[in-house]
Parts: C-alpha cells; structure tokens; sequence
C-alpha cells in the first residue's frame, strides 16, 4: 500500500509572506533617480591653451556670486536666458556676429545647417548650486526646444516620443553643446 | 398566508484565507520589483534644487552616488560644523578621496560596463559651487566623466 504524504499545513504561509514583504517594505526605496545628464571634459595636467574657437561660434555665460547672469557680458534675467540662448544657437538670419552653420548630410533628415556655437558656462566659487542648476536647466531647455522643433518639421513629433534612430538623428543635427569651464573666479 | 420558516440560527460561513497568501505574495513581488536596496546611510541633509528638462537615471548598478550638504544631525553639525560636507559610502570625506572611490566604484563593475559608469550628484541647493567645482575636478582626475546633476522635476513654466 502506498503511504499517504500528510498534507503540509499552509496556514502559516501569510505570516511567512507577510514577514517577507514587511522586510522588503522596510529595507528598499523606491525613488527613482533623475537629473541633468553632463559630461566633464578629461583632465589635463597643465593648463592647456585656449582651443581654437571662433569668437562668433562662442556664447559666454557667467553667473557671478551674487547669482547674476551674464550672456556676453550683458546683464540678464534667468527668464530671458532661454530665449537668448536659442535665438543664438539658430541663427535664423545668418548673421555674421552669430555662430556659423555647417552643412552637413545626416541620416533621416537629410541636409541640415548644423549650428557649430557653444555655450561656455562659468561660474564664481561662490556661486549657489541652486542658480547653477536653474542656468543649466535653462540653456537645455533652448535645446531640447530647437529638437522639438526640428522633430516636427520633420517627422511630425516632439523628440521625446520619436524612434530611437531618429533621436540619434535629431541629437546629431542639434548637439548639446555646452561647455563646463576650466573654475575661475569671476567678478 | 403565513410562511413558516423554521427557525434556524443565522451562521455566516467562515471566510476561506486560502488565497491569502497568493494575494501577499503578489504584493511582495510587486514590491521586490518596483523597489530598489537602500545601500546607504544619509549623514548629510540635502534637498534637491527642481529643474524641468531632467532625465532619468536608466541602470541603478551603474551608478555612484555622491551626497553634499551639511550634516543631517544636531549631534553631527555640533561635531563638523554647519559647512556643507561630502560623503561617500557611509561617512564624510575630503575631495582628495573621490578619485579612490571612483576607483573602488569602478572595480565593482563588469568591464564591459566601466565606461558607462555615471556619477550621480546629489547636492544641496545651498550649496556654494566651490564645493561642487572641487568635485568636478576630482571627477576629471579620476577619468568619471558621465555625471548627473540630480533634480526634482519642476513643473513647467507658463510661457
């Protein structure tokens, strides 16, 4: 005669399961991380020379310790930032005090005028993070912008809901250029 | 005409907890998933600045956090002070330790993986940019070129 296997009491799996889910509960998070993505230039030991850059092809923009902006100098409000920053970058009129353009043939999209300026950002020692960040946010707000235009006139979405391959495209045609200064105190 | 019922004594059933434990475990599942380990200790307090064109951080393991602000205690800032402070891993450390850390974060990881390491910024936003600009050069030095300022997401300006 085959033994019958008593049946396992499974009454206490709620406990076990609850206990489980209470450590869980206790020892994780659940916040997700989210931030502006930069990359920092490499390191160099000695002071490298300035690069070659046209002066048309370079937007400077400080921030000193008071937290004051200034865009080539000029005194303005971070509510203004963004559109300086995007009226720069385009260029729509081909000025010649504004950042030349480079044709350039890229897939999807075909030939575009591809903007060569770059936003230098400086900023002084004592300037807040808090003003730093509002400045950064800003000037990628004047990108992310220029994309969503460019990704409906093209293919007829902002960039954030297009295809992979025509973000890659749509970031080739606009690049993020903005360059973190060597630190420097500024008045 | 008059019904006659047997009196009988109302008894309600006892409810079945068989599928208890499936619903617990469903939950506990749920929650294994959608939730990651907390790895440290906060000993300093921050709080974030807000931005509006931030981007999510896509693979946790291939981040490194550093935190700066000023000591989360009472008993601590009576100890360092009200300066805000860099910590890394579970203690406040000088600038000059960031390149060891990076190198010890680096280590940890596959590599293949090494060059998409990021290094996420968690700072106060009253902190000064002495402080982050100090960092950024350690970063540099120690070749962690990928970096996150992190934010909280702001809601959108009316234009």
């Amino acid at each position: 005669m085959a033994k019958k296997t008593p049946e396992i009491n499974a009454s206490s799996m709620a406990d076990v399961a609850f206990l489980l889910l209470i450590f869980f509960l206790v020892a994780t998070t659940m916040d997700i991380d989210s931030g502006l993505n930069r990359v920092l230039p490499p390191w160099s030991e000695k002071q490298t020379e300035a690069p070659d850059i046209k002066e048309r092809n370079l937007l400077l923009v400080h921030v000193n310790k008071y937290d004051q902006i200034a865009v080539q100098g000029e005194v303005v409000d971070i509510s203004m930032l963004k559109d300086r920053a995007k009226e720069w970058v385009l260029n729509r009129e081909d000025d010649k005090k504004l950042p030349e353009k480079k044709e350039e043939n890229i897939d999807l999209i075909g030939k575009y005028k591809v903007s060569q300026g770059i936003i230098s950002l400086q900023n002084d020692r004592g300037t807040s993070y808090e003003r730093y960040i509002q400045v950064q946010n800003e000037l990628t707000r004047a990108f992310n912008e220029i994309r969503d235009e460019l990704g409906k006139a093209h293919f007829g979405k902002a960039y954030a809901e297009l295809e992979k391959e025509q973000q890659d495209a749509i970031s080739k045609a606009v690049p993020l250029k903005i360059s973190e200064a060597e630190p420097q105190n500024i008045k | 005409m008059p019904v006659i019922r047997k009196k009988e004594k109302k008894e309600i059933g006892q409810i079945s907890t068989s599928s208890l434990p499936d619903i617990v475990f469903m939950i506990l599942f749920f929650f294994m998933v959608s939730t990651s380990m907390k790895e440290t200790e906060l000993v300093v307090k921050f709080k974030a600045p807000q931005a509006t064109e931030i981007q999510k951080l896509e693979n946790k393991s291939l981040v490194s956090y550093i935190y700066v602000g000023p000591p989360a205690t009472a008993e601590l800032r009576a100890k360092f002070g009200e300066a805000p402070k860099i910590q890394l891993n579970n203690s406040f450390s000088n600038p000059e330790q960031i390149g060891q850390f990076i190198a010890s974060e680096r280590d940890a990881l596959n590599e293949a993986d090494r060059n998409k390491m990021t290094v996420c910024l968690k700072a106060d936003k009253d902190t000064r940019m002495g402080v982050i600009t100090d960092i950024k050069q350690e970063l540099r030095k120690a070749e962690a070129y990928k970096i996150s300022y992190a934010a909280l997401k702001a809601v959108k300006t009316a234009q």
